[in-house]
């Protein structure tokens, strides 16, 4: 019944860390209790540490930038931005590319490889799965205030019976960007919801004081850790992680579609959208290891987090940073294969022209970098795959720099060529939305189990079930 | 509801009730705020003020004010009522005025002393825009860039509007008061100290008002100056006839032109007339298969020459060499054609072959011997009579300029000159620097000044009297061929105190305070030129804007050969010419008036400034021309950033007088030659002409107006930032602009269209639009475009095309929806330059359409692609997907939304933009609305011709034709079917409306092939920077 | 350990998820109910004017015909506002003392126009053109209603763009007679066929946005 599938997962657990001891994902020498205890004091007993203060703080001030960038821009116009008339978008939209791939991890990791019983995942998919949307949120920012006139955009954008008789273009990529970001959101939000309710009865029984208790209490929605309650709720999750598995993929395929239903040389290409999910996986992971190696140390979470979750994301950075290379090596492939002027020109201009640092800056950054994790000792080095981690980071926003200012700034008539630079609102309006990103983060580790605590038990050996005798203690129930 | 919170603390009150309250209530509460003043002040004034300073730290543009829509009054527009309006009818309404129907009266501009006959639109008493007058033989309906932009300086804040005396207020009594007494005390001496000094003058009226207070005052004397008058000419005819005539060409019977530093494109009282004779030479439509052929000898590049089958560009002290070399080589002097060999003798033999049927063309920048040279080989080529014309001249009174100016410098100096009137003129500025004549003014008792501005002349004497505009006042003024056209006024000045010359030459008569229209209604009724029934005649003579018959007679003047003979020779003789070329490289410099703002009394024209050069298409500066190769001598290096293009300061020391200039790169121009147009670096010229470029004035004397040698040229180490539209020279090896020689063109017809690989029609993922009623299309003639701008400002008039000012051109964020690309093939020293206008081409398979997602930019039945400003929200993805780069986007509230006279000025038929909205070519669709509206009224169907668009009505070349293609016998139809017709990257499968005929020269087989020179391979052009590094370039409004 | 909540929260929480939705959706069509409402739109409003004029009183008492005022109506893209020498060619003679028509000799004596309020008030990136309208078909009363019932001038539509198309994606629908066109009384009468009105005025009225907005 319920506990099938669970035990099943267990049992999964178990084969997994038959299979290679020497790294298992959780460090001996825990029960149930230190588990439940570890996680959940982080968030209801242990004293607010400084380093979250210095953090939050941080976080803040630079999330303060973002409403200057606002006010400013709304009031004087887009034209504070860098774009012209050859490049018409410029950081905005680079930016809003790169949170959203950045906003992938979290949902491959929760659903994909919960699909595929991945169980190394339980421990960091619970804040891969917070940074997803907050992410998210950040992205959503550009779409709205790169436009002319936002005011109008952030509804005219959607369907509905207006006065005006006339409904959106249906045939624009930025009507189903629309679609597909909103559905994204959406439902990395319910999933993420769905997966902390159990963890929210427990911070509700752990609380120490009823203000807490009744706040975790309302959002754990009465749970009690029924057998009805485990059933349903291991239904809604499956259900859940089905559902987003497709989204993974079509959020970015989508925003591809941005470029790739262009005309525009470098930017016109079917290559697209595999290779920009590619990208967003590789963003991602590089983002999930950004966050969770200060974490882990900050909160001593090693016992969690262990070497094996750091590698096994460093060998998906890897496998994703090689099909992102095989995507550079098609575009300059096609170029000269498919003989046409325009697109040899344009990668020409890349590799030659006023942005060549740019281009070889990527290609550094998101081709030759990452190789150096075939060696095992740097890929299980921590230090040197937090730094790693940031060099993907950077270049994949590079990456974005290059596809959609080198294209533009040179297409078809040599009269209209420009050049194109961010000005110092659009670098405050980047920097605001980190800021955002950060602020959001700390709230959530201060607040939240930044580790799912009952899939974290599940993976204890205590959890092993042997066949037909005395069921385990269930996970959710409290411990006197 | 939609008002983000951040951009208006002063509502927070009225946000926090709109989250609060449910629907009903939350109505009432607005319309409660609705009430409270600060609300309704926000409705009016709704970006606060200043807001401009952001985007100008130069403060220059603050006429271009940001203001308008503002984020919540957009937001709310689905909450608030429109504010209400009144309807204002008349009294007692004027016969034919009908309210929403323009009413088009004729007139004439008149510049450098020429009239530009005009047809001026008129909407309910507010004059708009400006048409050329069909019945004008110096327009043919065609107008030039600075006639379509003279409706601006009619409504431009800045001018002049007060009369004053030392700056105090006055009225014009208290001026004739003070002028007369100061004549009383010049009656004694018969006006011995009263100086008069005019612009060049053809104005009969004015004349005989002159004569008449010559005749008071028989010992004062009259001066007349232009910095851009036609001196050289004017000694030229003395120097071959003995006397000062016009002399007039017929391009329609030339076969081949020969140009001495001539450029008739951009200079001189026929140009309009003769670039439209010149182009009826040059198509080859309806089968035709010959064209004339036109050789170009330049010292600086120039419309024609680019052009020319044949460029020969020479030093400015060079061209009259080659001028006496040609002259003896068609004397049969063969040891003539040594210097120039190559190029010389094919040259002489094509002219002879076409005698009486060539034009040898003297430029006004070239020294009175060639102009005397030029005449003596037209008539020993037997051109005289047949092409070329010598006539009586239609200036007033044509005398020696720089003399007259150098008198009068003279007799200021020694204290002989106690009263100066000084007519519009802008001496204090425009004169020869070693007259040091600002200075001289000084010593003048009582100096008087009518002007439209308050400018440096202005400053400097007691009296300022505001002129009114040609729209304002009544007049009149000759034509290149002497055609009179009497000028009236379109509304009455917008600043009571405006006066016509005449109304202030009428202060010295009897009847001080005359109405302008009574002294020319007096002057033509007592003159009799309009026939017996003088009201009708005067009633036709405005009507049609010329007074029949008035044409001065050509051929009055021909030279006969006893008297061109003497001249070559006697040429060197003449005073004022350069001496021979120096033997070693000295560098020279040459001036030129400015392409767009001409000597600078269009200075303060916003739409002037922002418009490109034809060829260097640089805005809002002068520079300081010079050839690639001198360049890389110097080591100037230009830059392209994301702010502009970075260039040197150079420093110009000529005799004695030094200017600091930037420096630009001209392909084809002359090496150790600096050319530098005067007429900017204004100080008074007004918040839009102040302070732009530089003063090239202090270089120019009165011995060497127009070149001189001994110039010194040494790069300053600091870096200037230019604002240029197109910074790119060559084409890429892409097939934008399709040329062949005559002889290809008769080889291959459709040479054009065979290098288009158009996919079939059916490819294309949309169905196929379907156009069962009209079509609208355009075909714009290659050969016949001489780029001479006149396009790009008709269209910036018609179409309320705001003004950005030079920061935002530099990060190319220019508004222009019709652009004219230039573009160099062949060697960088001596290339073929071609223009192609270029603005949306209104494609069938548009991928602006596709992609927006508002449905804001759509395709109309008629194949129109249609922009629409209010459902816009500025994602700016359309002109991302733009192949031709022609949509323009407001990145600031750029249209002035505040200036009153520039509201009056606005054409009431085109919708007035806001901030972030995109926009474009719409084929002038008001004009297509308004003309279908017509012809429903009048029960008839559309004809071909109906509709012309602001672009076609303005084209002196008659390049561009518009119409309908479903109908086959448009005009345009039979355009797109000739075999030259193409169309620009339709291999794109985006299947533009807009067509091309490719562009035919006519090179002379014999002639020695282009010397290559470096390659147009952009070395010499702009070089591109990073624009990361320029990030510290301050970003719009950056403090 | 004590209750944190009372057991009937269990169902206030089920039912405030459940109407969580009714009042989102409501929300959303009141809105745009109300965007239509004549509230938002000024349909029916009537403008107070400097002299009372009265419609009702000159077309449907006494018969005189729109374009007698409206001049411009059939040439041009305005129907023309009468200047005020229109009125004094009656009310020299009629009511040339009454108090009401002070403003109008007022005007007459001291050439200062009179100020009317607007009416029919479309925004200015609607460019409307009457002449095109009133030449084809479609009558003065099809957008400004029953004039010759209106005391006081009132706006008989919503003038909303969906209001315009209404008529423009099926002209037939609203096209009458020729003939009819000023007649303000006008009403389709059982041989009317609007169809074949349209047929045979060859009306295809754009609905390309470049008919209105330009």
């Amino acid at each position: 019944m319920s506990s099938d599938l669970h035990s099943d997962q267990a049992r999964a657990a178990r084969e997994a860390e038959l299979r290679d001891r020497e790294v298992p994902v959780v460090e001996p020498g825990h029960d149930f209790a230190s588990v439940t205890e570890k996680i959940s004091a982080l968030v209801l007993t242990r004293k607010t540490p400084r380093f979250w203060w210095v953090g939050f703080a941080f976080g803040f001030l630079l999330l303060q930038l973002l409403f200057v960038a606002i006010a400013n821009l709304l009031f004087r116009g887009i034209g504070v931005w860098g774009p012209n008339v050859p490049v018409g978008w410029g950081m905005d939209i680079i930016n809003f590319v790169w949170w959203i791939g950045i906003g992938h991890a979290g949902t491959l990791i929760s659903a994909i490889l919960l699909l595929l019983r991945q169980d190394w995942r339980t421990s960091i998919n619970r804040f891969a799965e917070a940074m997803t949307l907050f992410a998210v949120a950040c992205a959503l920012f550009y779409p709205i205030f790169h436009t002319g006139r936002p005011w109008l955009s952030f509804y005219w954008l959607f369907p509905y019976p207006n006065t005006m008789g006339v409904w959106p273009n249906f045939r624009s990529p930025l009507i189903w960007d629309v679609f597909a970001v909103s559905t994204y959101a959406t439902v990395s939000a319910l999933f993420w919801y769905v997966g902390l309710i159990p963890d929210f009865a427990t911070l509700r029984d752990r609380a120490r004081s009823k203000k807490f208790a009744v706040v975790y209490g309302m959002l754990a929605m009465g749970w009690r850790g029924s057998a009805k309650h485990w059933h349903n709720y291991e239904t809604a999750y499956l259900l859940l992680a089905g559902l987003a598995t497709p989204l993974v993929i079509s959020v970015h395929t989508v925003v591809s579609f941005d470029f790739a239903v262009g005309i525009i040389p470098g930017w016109h290409a079917t290559i697209f959208p595999p290779y920009f999910v590619a990208g967003a996986i590789y963003a991602g992971f590089a983002m999930v290891l950004t966050l969770s190696i200060p974490l882990r140390k900050f909160y001593g979470l090693e016992d969690f987090i262990t070497m094996r979750h750091l590698e096994n994301m460093a060998k998906v950075m890897l496998a994703t940073g090689l099909i992102v290379a095989y995507g550079y090596m098609m575009e300059s492939f096609m170029a000269w294969y498919s003989a046409n002027p325009y697109e040899k020109f344009m990668i020409v201009n890349r590799m030659t022209g006023p942005y060549a640092h740019m281009y070889w800056a990527l290609i550094v950054c998101n081709v030759i970098a990452p190789n150096t994790l075939w060696i095992k000792s740097l890929r299980t080095n921590v230090p040197y795959l937090f730094f790693m981690s940031l060099v993907v980071s950077v270049g994949m926003w590079l990456e974005r720099y290059v596809i959609i200012v080198t294209s533009l700034h040179r297409d078809f008539l040599p009269s209209s060529w420009g050049m194109y630079s961010g000005t110092f609102y659009d670098w405050s309006a980047f920097i605001g939305t980190i800021g955002l990103f950060i602020t959001l983060l700390f709230l959530f580790i201060r607040f939240l189990p930044v580790i799912s605590i009952f899939e974290m038990r599940t993976l204890l050996p205590a959890a092993e079930i042997p066949d037909e005798a005395v069921p385990a203690p269930r996970p959710g129930e409290t411990h006197p | 509801m939609s008002a983000p919170r951040d951009e208006m603390p002063d509502l927070s009150g009225l946000t926090r009730r709109m989250d609060s309250q449910d629907g009903r209530r939350f109505w009432q509460s607005l319309d409660e705020i609705q009430e409270t003043p600060e609300f309704l002040a926000f409705l009016h004034r709704e970006f606060p003020e200043n807001a401009s300073q952001f985007e100008d730290p130069a403060g220059r543009r603050q006429f271009l004010k940001i203001m308008g829509a503002s984020m919540a009054l957009a937001g709310l527009t689905g909450c608030t009522r429109q504010p209400e309006e009144k309807i204002v009818p008349f009294v007692r309404a004027p016969e034919d005025m009908i309210p929403g129907r323009p009413m088009f009266f004729a007139t004439a501009l008149v510049e450098g002393g020429y009239a530009n006959g005009v047809l001026v639109e008129s909407h309910m008493g507010r004059p708009t825009k400006i048409e050329g007058n069909p019945e004008h033989p110096g327009s043919l309906g065609a107008t030039d860039a600075r006639a379509q932009a003279d409706i601006l300086n009619l409504y431009d804040p800045d001018r002049s509007r007060t009369l004053t005396y030392l700056g105090d207020i006055r009225v014009w009594d208290d001026f004739v008061a003070g002028l007369r007494s100061a004549l009383d005390a010049q009656r004694g001496a018969g006006g011995a100290g009263l100086r008069i000094l005019t612009e060049t003058i053809t104005s009969p009226t004015l004349a005989a008002q002159m004569d008449s207070i010559l005749k008071e005052f028989p010992a004062a004397k009259w001066h007349q100056w232009d910095p851009d008058g036609a001196h050289s000419a004017r000694a030229g005819a003395v120097l071959a006839f003995g006397r000062p005539t016009d002399t007039r060409y017929d391009f329609t019977r030339a076969n081949v032109v020969l140009t001495l530093d001539a450029d008739f494109a951009s200079a001189g009282p026929g140009r309009l007339r003769y670039i439209r004779d010149h182009a009826s030479t040059r198509k080859l439509d309806g089968g035709r298969t010959s064209m004339s052929r036109l050789y170009s000898v330049e010292s600086m590049p120039g419309l024609m020459g680019s052009q020319a089958d044949h460029r020969l560009r020479l030093k400015p002290s060079d061209v009259e060499g080659f001028a006496r070399a040609l002259d003896a080589a068609l004397g049969g002097d063969a040891s003539a054609g040594k210097t120039w060999g190559a190029w010389l003798d094919p040259l002489a033999a094509d002219l002879r072959a076409n005698a009486g049927a060539s034009i040898v063309m003297p430029g006004e920048y070239q020294t009175p011997a060639v102009h005397a040279l030029a005449h003596a080989i037209n008539a020993r080529l037997g051109n005289v009579g047949k092409t070329v014309f010598h006539g009586t001249s239609a200036e007033a009174r044509p005398i020696d300029q720089i003399a007259s100016m150098r008198d009068l410098a003279y007799d200021m100096e020694r204290g002989a000159v106690r009263l100066l009137v000084i007519l519009g003129a802008n001496p204090a500025f425009t004169a020869p620097a070693d007259l040091d004549f600002a200075r001289k003014m000084d010593r003048v008792p009582l100096r008087v000044h009518l002007g439209l501005y308050d400018d440096e002349t202005a400053e400097l004497c007691h009296w300022h009297v505001p002129q009114a505009h040609a729209l304002e006042s009544w007049g009149d003024a000759r034509a290149y061929d002497g055609t009179v056209t009497i000028q009236q006024p379109l509304i009455a000045p917008l600043y009571p105190g405006c006066k016509s010359p005449h109304e202030l030459l009428a202060a010295f008569s009897a009847r001080p305070s005359v109405k302008g229209y009574d002294v020319v209604r007096d002057f033509w009724r007592a003159g009799g030129a309009l026939g017996a029934d003088f009201e009708l005649g005067w009633r036709r003579a405005l009507h049609d804007g010329v007074v029949p018959g008035s044409a001065l007679v050509p051929g009055a003047v021909v030279p006969s050969g006893s008297a061109v003979a003497p001249v070559s020779p006697a040429a060197s003789a003449v005073p004022g010419t350069p001496p021979p070329p120096p033997p070693s490289g000295g560098m020279e410099i040459a001036f030129r008036p400015d392409p767009s703002i001409g000597d600078g009394r269009f200075a303060n024209n916003g739409w002037l400034q922002e418009l490109p050069k034809p060829l260097t298409k640089l805005t809002w500066d002068n520079a300081a021309h010079m050839s690639p190769g001198t360049a890389k001598r110097l080591g100037v290096t230009l830059e392209r950033t994301a702010r502009g293009i970075q260039t040197d300061i150079v420093e110009l020391q000529y005799r004695g007088r030094s200017v600091h200039a930037p420096a630009w790169i001209m392909p084809g121009h002359p090496d150790d030659t600096v050319t530098v147009h005067f007429g900017y670096g204004r100080r008074r010229a007004g918040r839009v002409g102040n302070n732009t470029g530089f003063d090239a004035y202090p270089l120019r004397t009165s011995d060497a107006l127009w070149s001189g040698t001994g110039l010194e040229v040494a790069k300053t180490g600091e870096r200037y930032t230019l604002a240029c539209t197109q910074d790119h020279w060559s084409m890429e090896s892409r097939d934008v602009v399709r040329a062949a020689t005559l002889a290809e063109y008769q080889a291959t017809p459709d040479y054009a269209r065979k290098r288009s690989h158009e996919p079939p029609r059916e490819m294309t993922m949309y169905p196929n639009y379907r156009y069962e009623g009209h079509a609208w299309g355009m075909s714009i003639d290659l050969n016949a475009c001489v780029g001479c701008n006149a396009c790009v400002v008709a269209c910036q008039a018609e179409n309320n095309i705001p003004v950005v000012g030079k920061q935002q051109v530099a990060m190319s964020r220019e508004m222009h929806w019709l652009r004219i690309d230039r573009y160099y093939a062949g060697g960088a020293n001596d290339p073929e330059t071609y223009h192609q206008p270029m603005m949306c081409v209104h494609c069938e398979n548009a991928p602006c359409e596709v992609v927006c997602p508002v449905a804001a930019t759509v395709h109309s039945d008629e194949g129109l692609n249609d922009m629409v400003y209010n459902r816009c929200v500025g994602t700016r993805y359309c002109s991302n997907n733009c192949p031709y780069k022609v949509r323009r986007f407001n990145f600031f509230l750029y249209a002035d939304f505040e200036t009153t006279s520039l509201k009056l000025m606005r054409n009431p038929d085109v919708t007035v933009r806001s901030r972030g909205v995109m926009e474009k070519c719409t084929y002038c669709v008001q004009r297509i609305n308004q003309a279908k509206m017509e012809a429903t009224a009048a029960g008839r169907g559309l004809r071909d011709g109906d509709i012309t668009t602001a672009c076609q009505a303005a084209c002196p070349a008659q390049a561009i034709v518009f119409g309908d293609i479903n109908d086959k016998n448009s005009r345009v139809a039979k355009l797109k079917a000739e075999p030259r017709a193409y169309g620009v990257l339709s291999d794109l499968n985006t299947r533009p409306r807009t067509t091309y005929l490719g562009a035919v020269r006519n090179p002379n087989p014999r002639m020695p092939p282009i010397p290559a020179g470096e390659p147009i391979d952009e070395t010499a052009a702009p070089q591109s920077a990073p624009g990361s590094a320029h990030d510290e370039a301050p970003a719009p409004g950056h403090p | 350990m004590s209750q944190i909540f009372h057991h009937s929260t269990n169902t206030v929480s089920r039912v405030s998820i459940f109407g969580a939705l009714f009042v989102i959706a409501a929300a959303l069509w009141l809105t745009l109910q109300f965007s239509r409402s004549p509230y938002a739109t000024g349909e029916g409003l009537v403008r107070s004017q400097p002299v009372p004029f009265s419609h009702q009183h000159h077309v449907g008492g006494m018969g005189i015909d729109c374009r007698y005022c409206h001049t411009s109506v059939e040439i041009s893209a305005s129907a023309g506002m009468p200047p005020t020498k229109t009125c004094m060619n009656c009310h020299s003679q009629i009511w040339a003392t009454s108090a009401m028509l002070e403003p109008v000799r007022e005007s007459f004596r001291t050439d200062k126009s009179i100020e009317w309020n607007r009416v029919h008030d479309l925004p200015d990136f609607a460019y409307f053109a009457h002449a095109s309208h009133v030449n084809r078909g479609i009558g003065c009363s099809t957008c400004h209603g029953r004039v010759d019932r209106m005391p006081l001038m009132a706006q008989a539509a919503s003038l909303q763009m969906e209001w315009c198309l209404d008529c423009h994606r099926n002209p037939a629908k609203y096209v009458r007679p020729q003939d009819q066109v000023f007649n303000a009384a006008w009403e389709p009468g059982p041989d009317h066929d609007g169809g074949r009105l349209a047929r045979e005025y060859d009306l295809k009225p754009s609905t390309a946005c470049s008919t209105c907005h330009r």
